[in-house]
């Protein structure tokens, strides 16, 4: 079974993370949240494809579903206030 | 006409246009029915269309869209996002916007 931490390896590997979270635990099913300074000036639907093409062919694939989360480390400090 | 030219043609036909599974009255995923939820909650008509009828275009939309997930919302020919945009747009009050700019 798909472990969250996996999809979460994935995206460190493809994409320098200031802070990355995924989790979900019923193998298909899963929610990302991801803080990163690549998101900086880029629109949501940039952000969310870049976080698509770290996963490649497992969007597909192995993952069924996948709720993503996008911030900027200064969107990200501000919620965290 | 290609599987492209259809999916232009039903993006510039249609003002709101929801690519989705299933239909309003029986969405056929979660992310689906979120996304007419939040269309549903705004004083808009939207069309959509079911990608389970028509695989053509459930696979096509994807690569149209650059974009690997259903539900896809098309404002005016402009591309909103999937299910987590539009609900982030819908809370924050954009979507609205968007669908009410001339």
């Amino acid at each position: 079974m798909l472990q969250a931490i996996e999809i979460q390896k994935i995206i460190e590997a493809q994409l320098k993370c200031h802070f990355i979270k995924v989790s979900g635990d019923d193998g298909t099913h899963f929610d990302a949240v991801i803080v990163s300074d690549v998101f900086k000036g880029q629109t949501m639907i940039k952000q969310h494809q870049q976080v698509y093409l770290a996963l490649g062919s497992m969007m597909q694939n192995e993952i069924h579903a996948l709720s993503i989360k996008t911030y900027t480390p200064d969107e990200w400090s501000q919620i965290n206030k | 006409m290609t599987t492209n030219a259809r999916i232009k043609k039903l993006i510039d036909d249609n003002e709101v246009l929801l690519f989705m599974k299933g239909n309003p009255t029986f969405p056929q995923c979660g992310f689906s029915s979120l996304a007419c939820q939040a269309l549903g909650a705004l004083d808009t008509s939207f069309e959509t269309i079911d990608v389970l009828q028509d695989p053509e275009i459930r696979e096509g939309i994807k690569v149209f869209s650059n974009w690997p997930t259903i539900p896809q919302l098309y404002i005016r020919g402009e591309f909103i996002g999937g299910a987590d945009i539009i609900r982030e747009l819908y809370e924050s009050g954009e979507l609205a916007k968007k669908i009410s700019k001339e």
